[in-house]
């Protein structure tokens, strides 16, 4: 058993080579695409133009040469710069993307874990009831609803025949508050500008909702199947011998044991929130970072392309990475 | 597990599965049912299709009538023969990637688990990093790299899967490796690969038809996800369910909805059907809390 | 002339499950006074464990008390609702449980387990429960300073001193100690027994002390109360019990004990398998593996009869 410290150095030395490993996909996945200039320029341009462009980005280098410059650019943080529109920095381009997605999957992911949890800790209870066999098929069906068509549904419900909210967008046009953090709920609460306020949360709802109830799917099965075996345990037993309240024993008691591999399931399911907003951002017209990456990829922005996903994969593991000290900071078993 | 107690595991799951007998069963039976359906509507196609999916057959976007039991699309198509269709393409590729999915992920698991040391540690590395990985993202870049076409989209859905079976085949060999019937086979002089072929690869058989259903309710997501965002396997007019998704989309404020939503709920029931058949197998073969 | 503060009569707790009803305790009375305390032996399987859990109606489904009354200071327990009973346990009935890792919460400071436990019954301020758990923990023998550690940090034997201090901590009636020694390795079982033995004392409390092991409960029964297959089969107070051991059951298990003085012995064991609880013997429940068996042995059941004051036996040998 060791300290904290210990293990917070071990764990993040242990993300240094996964991060290489998915930097080095990536890099292989984006040169078997072939000659990006040609698809960018079209095939009839002039032979120095495309051998100009190719110089720029060298791509007429040996390809660990390539290799090298990449890992070394990403290093200092340089993502490129966009093939296509003035050739903006892809990180800015990227950052102004970002703060839709993180309100988008901030929003879904208290949806998700509301209901999961909740349902999960309910459906352990009343374990073998109908209630129980309920939620274990909404478990199943969730993870089978494919986004866009769960969220066209939304859509039409709520947005096109009841009318009571908005089909698509983050905002009603010229509402934006001002920029602060990006995440426009927050800062219309920093302004005290509620029209804004209103707006962004009307817009929130179904997609949140849409992205929420996909995820939470998982949530409930695994915090019903954790429930049930917590409860088992001698130690629950002993607490109602000791007379502690149910609620405390199941809420208090059996809950936080239960929670830990939740806690876990949270980080893997980070992977499956950033997947599914792109879904969800394409169907709602969100204006997050997976609208901008099918769009650039529409557009064969290569550098653009590839710079997301790096993007991503540290993204990716960075959550990781926290969830796990999250984890032995809750857990002082976990501490080996 | 010996061969033939695996033998008579599969006869017990055989003769449990009917469909008088508790939830986990109905559950499967419908989830067979569903995805026995439309494999076989994909089949026989031509025959169950009542007109060209790609030929303008009526008035565009009428709405679904006796004619048109799923109404026309925005060219005059009929949906439900274009539903049925579609089915071809979503189960061709869904097979494909699977299969390209178990041909990598299986053999890789097995010799990582059995040879162990650092080819076992690289590997392994990689593959939690790939598993790690948002799975849907990384078809996506491999979709985009590849160009569309029905092989490069098997590959990208194939490759997120890998890592999955991978750790599952890698698990088992790691507990079995030292089990006694194996030690047992060694004493006895069998060669390392008639070990892992004979012993080994028998028992690790039983977990994956699981995996499999839950890898295809996954593949049949991914593909129309790839198609619904542009980067799908087709050429119009090929039919195909995310793709024709995304072309009735424009249409919904109109409140013409059937164009979208057909296609939507065949993507849901499909993998509906797989989920179902996947959680199934597994209460009837590895029942889990039970009384 | 101390009163009784636990009667059982005409216990009855079966477990319904998918294979049949399994008879766990099948009529059974009992009686305990106040400060007594009882030795429930019997092997794995006899139902001691359900007798004892069936006291604070904590038996886990499928199981269900089917007949019987258990009362307690003149309450009738198996009437009371789950609020009631929750008055009833920690406070004036208490257990103790076999394996002391798997009954504390891991993810909770033991400290705070004596604090939530004092609090959850009576009407204290933090301090005042948190001083109360200080003063516990000494009792049973663990440094204050480890207040703020978790189960996991603590040797079987300290957890175990947990638990007891758990068990006395709002200075129950009676403790049931479900194998309380079990687990333990046999030095750290001896500092346990006698731990129990002095708190015993000290705090006037009344134990059931459950186990397989007869040389255990020796230690610190007044009286014995020996099962079988679900039912009482012998029950006198200790010295009359280990001198004049009256069921063949009880015969054959003192005989097995090993005796460290003698050389050259063979090890005695009891013949037959332990009876299948789905499908009980008829008549007398020990009948296939009595050595004393008789046709009449097969046919009925025979009843608990008080032979001497205070010694009753449930064999047809003694009338």
């Amino acid at each position: 058993m060791v300290s904290l410290r210990v293990y917070i150095v071990r764990r993040v030395l242990l993300a240094i080579p996964t991060i290489l490993i998915l930097l080095t996909i990536v890099f292989l996945v984006m040169r078997v695409a072939g000659d990006p200039v040609a698809a960018i320029l079209g095939a009839h341009a002039p032979q120095e133009e495309i051998e100009r462009i190719r110089e720029e980005l060298g791509l007429n280098k040996p390809l660990y040469v390539q290799y090298f410059d990449y890992i070394w650019q990403l290093f200092h943080l340089n993502l490129g710069r966009s093939l296509i529109w003035g050739q903006r920095p892809v990180l800015v381009e990227i950052l102004e993307h970002f703060p839709a997605t993180l309100e988008l999957s901030i929003f879904a992911f208290i949806v998700s874990i509301i209901i999961g949890i909740f349902t999960g800790a309910y459906s352990a209870q009343k374990y073998n009831k109908p209630v129980d066999h309920m939620f274990r098929i909404y478990g199943i069906i969730t993870y089978s609803l494919f986004i866009p068509w769960f969220g066209l549904i939304l859509q039409l419900i709520f947005g096109v025949y009841l009318g009571w909210l908005p089909t698509g967008g983050r905002i009603d046009p010229l509402m934006e508050p001002k920029h602060i953090t990006g995440l426009y709920v927050l800062d219309s609460i920093l302004t005290f500008n509620i029209p804004s306020l209103i707006s962004s949360i009307k817009h929130l709802i179904l997609p949140s909702i849409t992205l929420g109830i996909y995820l939470s799917g998982i949530f409930t099965r695994l915090t019903r199947s954790n429930m049930l075996e917590v409860l088992r345990k001698d130690f629950i037993t002993a607490a109602r011998a000791r007379g502690l309240p149910e609620g405390t024993v199941i809420y208090k008691h059996a809950l936080k044991n239960a929670f830990i591999p939740i806690l876990t399931m949270m980080g893997l399911q980070f992977a499956l929130l950033l997947a599914g907003a792109v879904l969800t951002e394409t169907t709602f017209s969100w204006p997050g970072m997976g609208t901008f990456l099918t769009e650039r990829i529409f557009y064969r922005d290569y550098t653009t392309v590839q710079g997301t996903i790096v993007f991503f994969a540290i993204l990716v593991v960075s959550v990781s990475l926290i969830v796990d000290l999250l984890y032995a900071y809750i857990d002082p078993r976990i501490r080996y | 597990m010996s061969p033939s107690s695996l033998k008579l595991k599969l006869f017990n799951f055989v003769k449990k599965a009917s469909p008088t007998r508790g939830v986990e069963y109905l559950l499967t039976w419908i989830g067979f049912s569903i995805v026995a359906l439309i494999i076989f509507s994909a089949i026989f196609a031509p025959y169950v299709a009542p007109y060209d999916p790609t030929k303008r057959v009526g008035d565009l976007l009428e709405s679904p009538n006796t004619r048109f039991i799923m109404g026309t699309d925005g060219l005059g198509r009929d949906i439900f023969s274009r539903v049925i269709w579609g089915s071809r393409t979503v189960l061709y590729i869904t097979f494909l990637s699977i299969a390209i999915t178990l041909i990598c992920g299986i053999p890789l698991g097995l010799l990582a688990g059995y040879v162990g040391g650092a080819v076992d540690s690289i590997l392994s590395l990689i593959m939690d990093a790939m598993y790690a990985f948002p799975g849907l993202i990384l078809a996506i870049a491999i979709a985009a790299a590849l160009g569309p076409s029905e092989i490069t989209v098997a590959i990208a859905i194939a490759v997120i899967y890998i890592p999955t079976y991978f750790r599952m085949v890698r698990g088992q060999v790691l507990s079995l490796r030292e089990s006694l019937f194996v030690e047992a086979a060694r004493a006895i002089g069998a060669k390392d690969r008639t070990i892992i072929f004979k012993y080994i690869f028998p028992n690790v058989i039983t977990s994956i038809p699981i995996v499999l259903s839950l890898n295809a309710a996954d593949a049949v997501l991914t593909e129309a996800a790839l198609s619904f965002l542009g980067l799908g396997p087709i050429v119009p007019p090929t039919p195909d369910w995310g793709f024709d998704l995304r072309m009735g989309q424009v249409y919904l404020a109109a409140k013409i909805w059937w164009p979208s939503t057909f296609p939507g709920l065949m993507i849901v029931l499909l993998t509906l059907g797989f989920s179902l058949l996947g959680e199934g197998i597994s209460e009837i073969l590895n029942p889990r809390l039970r009384r | 002339m101390s009163k009784t503060i636990l009667e059982i009569k005409g216990l009855k707790v079966y477990y319904y499950t998918r294979d049949g009803v399994v008879r766990a305790v099948d009529n059974v009375d009992f009686f305990m006074k106040k400060g007594e305390t009882i030795g429930l032996v019997g092997e794995s399987g006899s139902g001691k464990s359900t007798l004892g859990f069936s006291i604070i109606k904590l038996i886990p489904p499928p199981g269900k008390i089917v007949d019987g009354k258990i009362v307690f200071d003149g309450i009738d327990l198996i009437k009371l609702n789950e609020k009631e009973m929750r008055k009833i346990r920690g406070k004036r009935i208490s257990m103790v449980f076999q394996d002391p890792m798997t009954s504390l919460n891991p993810l909770m400071k033991i400290g705070d387990h004596l604090v939530e436990t004092i609090m959850a019954h009576e009407e204290v301020t933090r301090e005042e429960a948190e001083e109360r758990a200080f003063a516990l923990l000494k009792e049973v023998g663990i440094m204050p300073d480890r207040f703020h550690d978790y189960p996991h940090q603590f040797s079987g034997g300290m957890r175990q001193r947990v638990m007891i201090a758990l068990a006395l901590a709002l200075n129950p009636d009676i403790v049931i100690a479900d194998e309380p020694t079990s687990s333990l390795d046999v030095i750290v079982q001896f500092q346990i027994l006698d731990l129990m033995k002095r708190l015993k004392e000290q705090f006037n409390v009344g134990m059931i002390f459950i186990s397989h092991d007869i040389s255990v409960v020796a230690e610190v029964s007044d009286k014995i109360a020996l099962m079988y297959a679900g039912q009482i089969v012998e029950f006198a107070d200790a010295i009359s019990f280990f001198e004049k051991h009256l069921h063949p059951y009880a015969e054959l298990l003192l005989q097995s004990v090993p005796n460290i003085q003698l050389s050259d012995q063979k090890l005695k064991y009891i013949p037959g398998m332990p009876p299948d609880l789905l499908h009980p013997p008829s008549g007398c429940r020990f009948h296939p593996r009595c050595p004393f068996a008789n046709s009449i042995c097969k046919e009925k059941e025979p009843p608990l009869i008080e032979i001497e004051k205070g010694h009753l036996v449930k064999c047809f040998r003694h009338k």
